[in-house]
C-alpha cells in the first residue's frame, strides 16, 4: 500500500505538472476513478434529462420532452392548487352577510389580503397603489370618509359590481349634473362658486357675491347637493360643505366644475371578477379607513 | 505509478481498498467515548421534551420551518433574531480555528460525522467480516456463498444505521413522536421521506464506500485547515531520528551486539556483518502496525501528508508494538514541527502548554469568547415585546370631510407567549392627537400566541390643530401588554398638511 502512497521527502515517485512557482511544485496525481464514473453519470444524466424535458432548440420552438413539462404549466396548474385549496373560504366569503365577516377574523384577514390583490391588479391604475385617488383627474380618495355613492360595505360592494355611469351595466350608478355653462349666466355662475366656496365654513372670497349665489344655488342646486351642502349619496351628489373636494375645492375649479360639470364613469366588475373576488376587495376598501358602518 | 519517459501516466486511478485493523490503546478508548457521546446526541435530543404551555410545541430542540422558530429548551428563536443563528456558526466555526490551530485536525480525527459514521461503519465490518486479514482475503477470494452471505448482512447493517441516521435528522424538523408514527404508517409529508432517502444514501455511500475519499477529494475543511496551523501545532508524526533505520530486530541481537567486543566471538553463531546492522538499527521494526490501523490507508512515516486526519490509531498501534519490545513508548506520537527540531538537536522539546498558549490561539480564544458574550447579553437583553412602526407613505396623510388630519401606521406585534395576549395601543406626542387601532373600538388589539399580527393604527389631529397644519410633528407610539404590563414603544412622526 505505501508503495502507491508518495513519499514527500523522495520526490523520485511523484508525477509533478512542470509547473513551478517559488519553487513549489504542483503534483499531477490521477484522479480517482469513481470521480471518472460519476463524470459519465453526469453525462448520461444529461441526455436523460433533455430527452425528459424540453430542451433542444427546433425551427420553431423546442422539443417538449417526453414529461410534457412547461413552466406555463406549471404555473396554471399551482393556479389551480391554489383555487382549490381557497374554494371552500372563497364559499364562506360569498355566503356570509358583507358585515359579518369582520366577525370572524379568519375570514376577514383573508378577505382583505385577497381584496388588497385584486385591489393592486384592477383598482390601482386609477384610484393609486395607496388607494389615495387622483383629485386631478376625479379619481376619488378611498382612504377618507367621504363617499359620493355611500360608504357602507354593501354600498361599496354595489358600486364596485356596477360601476357608474357606464353604458355596460344597466343598474350602474347613475346621475348627472347639469351643464351649467348652457343654463345660467357667467355671472350666475360665479355668484353660486362663490357661494358654494363658503358652504364648509370657509371666509367668503368675495362676500358680496356669495351673499348674491345664495338663491341661485337653492334654486339649482339644492336638489342634489341639498339646502346645505350636505349632498346626497343615492344621487352620487357629493357633499360641498365639508373639507373634501372631488376635483378640487378652489374657486376656479368650482367655477370650472359648474360651467362644464363632471362625469366620472367606473366600469362595472360583476362580469370581470368573481363573486369573492368582489366581496373581498369591497371588505378591503371599507376597511381602509373610511367606512361606514350603519348602526 | 510509473515516471518513465514513454509511458505517459494514467489519468485516473482505482481506489485502493483499505483494510483498518483492530487497535487498542488510550485514543482508540477515547475515540469511542466520543463516538458514544456524540450519536448519542445526535439520535436522542429530538425526543427530549420541553414544557412550553399549551399552544407550543413540547420538543426541547426543534426547528419549525413551516412556522419559522427555532426552539431551543428555553429559548426560541424568531425569524428576525436569525442573528443568534449567524452567532453561533460564527463561534463554531472561529472555536474550530482555535481547535485546528492548538491541535492540528483534532476535528476531523475525533469529531468529524464523516469520521464517526466511518468509525461505525468499519467497526460493523469487522464484527461481520473479520479483521484485517480476514477481510483482505474476503475480497480476494471468488464469490461463494460465505461471501454473499458475509456481504449482504454486512450491506443490510450498513444499511439499517443509514436508515435510522437518516430517520433521526428529520425528527428535529416536526414533533418527533408524530413523526415517528407517520413515517410508519407512510402518513408523513414527500419531504420527509426525500430527507430520509437522500440522507440514507449519504450515510451509506459515505461510510460504506467512499470514506476516506470523501476526506481526500470531497473535503474542502482540509484546505482551509492548513491555513490555521502553524509550526506550534500540535499533530501526529513519527519520530524518525529514534526510529530509523528500520528493520526487523532479531532476538538476542541486543545480548549479542553487548559481547561483539567480548574475546570469545565463537560463542554465538551470528555473523559480524548481521551484529553489526543490528546495532544501527532504530525502534522501528518495520512491523507496519502503524500502517494496518491507519483508517486513510497511509504511512505516518513517510512524514505528514495531507490524508492524515490525526486519528492518532497509529500511536496506539505502534505503543503497543513498543511495549511488546521492551522500547518507550511515543514513537509515533503528538508533536509540534518545533518539537521535531529541538529533539533532532537534543535539545529538550518545549512544554505543551507553550505550544498551545500562543497569541494565535489566544486571539481564537479571545474572538471567540468576545462573540459568545456578545451573544449571551443579547439573549438577556432581548425584550419579550417588541415592536416595530412603518408609518404609510402613500399618500403621508389624508384629509376627513370634517378636516381632520389623518397618518397611517403599520404596526407590527410580536406575541411571544404560548398562550393569545391582549395589546393596548395608545401614543404620547407634544401635540393634541388621537389614535385609532383599525377593527378595535377600545384601542386593544388581541394578538394570538406565539404570532405576530399586523395592526394598522390611525392617529389624527383635530381640524385646524397645529399638528394637522405643521409639516412633523413628533410622535411615539405605545404597546402595552395588557397581562404582563410590559411596555415597548417606538418613535415616529406625524405628518401633517404643511401649509
Ligand atoms: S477531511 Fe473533512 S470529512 Fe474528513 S474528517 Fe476532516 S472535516 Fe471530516
Ligand atoms: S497516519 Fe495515523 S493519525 Fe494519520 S490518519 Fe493514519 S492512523 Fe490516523
Amino acid at each position: 500500500m505505501s508503495k502507491t502512497h508518495k513519499d514527500p521527502h523522495d520526490k523520485q515517485d511523484v508525477q509533478t505538472t512542470g509547473h513551478s512557482w517559488d519553487g513549489i511544485e504542483e503534483y499531477d496525481n490521477p484522479m480517482p476513478r469513481w470521480w471518472l464514473y460519476t463524470f459519465y453519470a453526469t453525462i448520461v444524466w444529461g441526455i436523460g434529462y433533455t430527452i425528459a424535458f424540453p430542451a433542444w432548440p427546433m425551427i420553431s420552438g423546442a422539443t417538449s420532452g417526453l414529461l410534457g413539462f412547461s413552466t406555463r404549466g406549471d404555473l396554471v396548474a399551482d393556479l389551480e392548487r391554489a383555487q382549490a385549496a381557497n374554494a371552500e373560504i372563497n364559499e364562506r366569503l360569498v355566503s356570509v352577510a358583507l358585515t359579518e365577516i369582520p366577525d370572524d377574523p379568519d375570514l376577514n384577514q383573508y378577505a382583505v389580503n385577497k381584496g388588497a390583490a385584486v385591489y393592486r391588479t384592477f383598482c390601482s391604475q386609477c384610484h393609486g397603489s395607496g388607494a389615495a385617488g387622483v383629485q386631478a383627474a376625479g379619481y376619488p380618495n378611498l382612504l377618507d370618509d367621504d363617499w359620493l355613492w355611500g360608504g357602507t360595505v354593501e354600498e361599496i360592494h354595489y358600486t364596485i359590481s356596477h360601476g357608474i355611469r357606464n353604458e355596460d351595466d344597466i343598474d350602474a350608478r347613475y346621475s348627472e349634473m347639469p351643464v351649467y355653462g348652457e343654463i345660467l349666466s357667467d355671472e350666475e355662475i360665479e355668484q353660486v362658486a362663490h357661494y358654494a366656496y363658503t358652504l364648509n365654513g370657509r371666509d367668503p372670497l368675495d362676500a358680496d357675491m356669495a351673499a348674491a349665489g345664495e338663491e341661485t344655488f337653492l334654486y339649482e342646486c339644492a336638489a342634489c347637493h341639498m339646502e346645505d351642502g350636505s349632498g346626497n349619496s343615492d344621487l352620487g351628489a357629493p357633499a360641498l360643505n365639508d373639507a373634501i373636494w372631488l376635483y378640487g375645492g378652489d374657486y376656479e375649479t368650482i367655477v370650472e366644475t359648474v360651467t362644464y360639470s363632471r362625469y366620472g364613469v367606473m366600469p362595472p366588475w360583476q362580469n370581470r371578477l368573481t363573486e369573492a373576488d368582489i366581496a373581498a376587495v369591497a371588505t378591503y376598501v371599507h376597511q381602509l379607513g373610511g367606512g361606514v358602518t350603519e348602526e | 505509478m510509473s515516471t518513465s519517459e514513454d509511458t505517459p501516466p494514467s489519468l485516473y486511478a482505482a481506489r485502493e481498498p483499505i483494510f483498518p485493523k483492530r487497535v487498542s490503546g488510550r485514543f482508540r478508548n477515547l475515540k469511542w467515548a466520543i463516538m458514544v457521546v456524540t450519536l448519542g446526541i445526535y439520535y436522542v435530543t429530538p425526543w427530549l421534551r420541553w414544557d412550553r404551555g399549551p399552544q407550543l410545541p413540547d420538543q426541547a430542540v426543534l426547528v419549525d420551518l413551516a412556522n419559522r422558530r427555532f426552539f431551543f429548551f428555553w429559548i426560541e428563536i424568531w425569524p428576525h433574531e436569525f442573528y443568534f443563528v449567524a452567532g453561533l456558526l460564527i463561534m463554531a466555526g472561529i472555536g474550530l480555528f482555535l481547535f485546528t490551530s492548538a491541535l492540528g485536525r483534532v476535528w476531523c480525527g475525533y469529531t468529524c460525522p464523516q469520521t464517526v459514521w466511518t468509525d461505525l461503519f468499519i467497526l460493523v465490518e469487522r464484527w461481520i467480516e473479520g479483521d484485517r486479514n480476514a477481510r483482505i482475503r474476503l475480497l480476494r477470494q471468488k464469490w461463494d456463498a460465505r461471501k454473499v452471505r458475509l456481504r449482504v448482512t454486512k450491506w443490510i447493517t450498513w444499511m439499517l444505521i443509514a436508515v435510522a441516521t437518516g430517520g433521526a435528522w428529520v425528527f428535529y424538523f416536526s414533533d418527533a413522536p408524530t413523526l415517528f408514527v407517520d413515517l410508519f404508517t407512510l402518513n408523513a409529508h414527500a419531504a420527509a421521506y426525500t430527507t430520509v432517502a437522500l440522507l440514507t444514501a449519504t450515510t451509506f455511500v459515505f461510510g460504506g464506500l467512499m470514506r476516506e475519499q470523501v476526506c481526500i477529494y470531497a473535503c474542502p475543511w482540509p484546505r482551509i485547515q492548513a491555513a490555521m496551523m502553524d509550526e506550534d501545532t500540535i499533530t501526529v508524526a513519527y519520530r524518525d531520528w529514534r526510529g530509523e533505520p528500520r528493520g526487523k530486530h532479531r532476538k538476542g541481537a541486543a545480548r549479542a551486539a553487548a559481547t561483539t567486543h567480548a574475546a570469545d566471538k565463537t560463542a554465538f553463531a551470528m555473523p559480524e556483518d548481521e551484529v553489526q546492522t543490528q546495532q544501527q538499527l532504530g525502534d522501528c521494526i518495520d512491523c507496519n502496525a502503524c500502517v494496518n490501523v491507519c483508517p486513510m490507508g497511509i504511512d505516518i512515516r513517510d512524514g505528514q501528508q495531507l490524508e492524515c486526519i490525526t486519528c492518532a490509531l497509529c500511536i496506539d498501534a505502534c505503543d503497543e508494538v513498543m511495549d511488546k519490545i521492551g522500547k518507550p513508548r511515543g514513537l509515533i506520537g503528538y508533536m509540534a514541527l518545533t518539537d521535531e527540531e529541538h529533539e533532532r538537536s537534543g535539545q529538550p522539546r518545549i512544554p505543551v502548554w507553550k505550544h498551545i498558549f500562543r497569541a494565535r490561539t489566544i486571539m481564537y480564544t479571545a474572538l471567540w469568547a468576545a462573540v459568545g458574550v456578545g451573544l449571551v447579553v443579547a439573549l438577556f437583553i432581548r425584550p419579550d415585546l417588541s415592536i416595530t412602526v412603518a408609518p404609510v407613505r402613500n399618500p403621508v396623510y389624508v384629509t376627513m370631510s370634517d378636516g381632520t388630519i389623518r397618518n397611517t401606521y403599520d404596526v407590527r406585534l410580536r406575541n411571544k407567549y404560548g398562550e393569545d395576549r391582549p395589546y393596548a395601543i395608545s401614543i404620547t406626542s407634544p401635540a393634541a392627537l388621537v389614535v385609532e387601532a383599525e377593527g378595535s373600538e377600545d384601542g386593544t388589539v388581541i394578538v394570538p400566541a406565539d404570532s405576530t399580527k399586523l395592526q394598522r393604527v390611525y392617529v389624527m389631529a383635530p381640524p385646524d390643530s397645529p399638528a394637522a397644519s405643521r409639516a412633523v410633528t413628533d410622535l411615539t407610539i405605545w404597546v402595552q401588554d395588557t397581562v404582563s404590563n410590559e411596555r415597548a414603544s417606538k418613535d415616529t412622526v406625524f405628518n401633517g398638511r404643511a401649509e
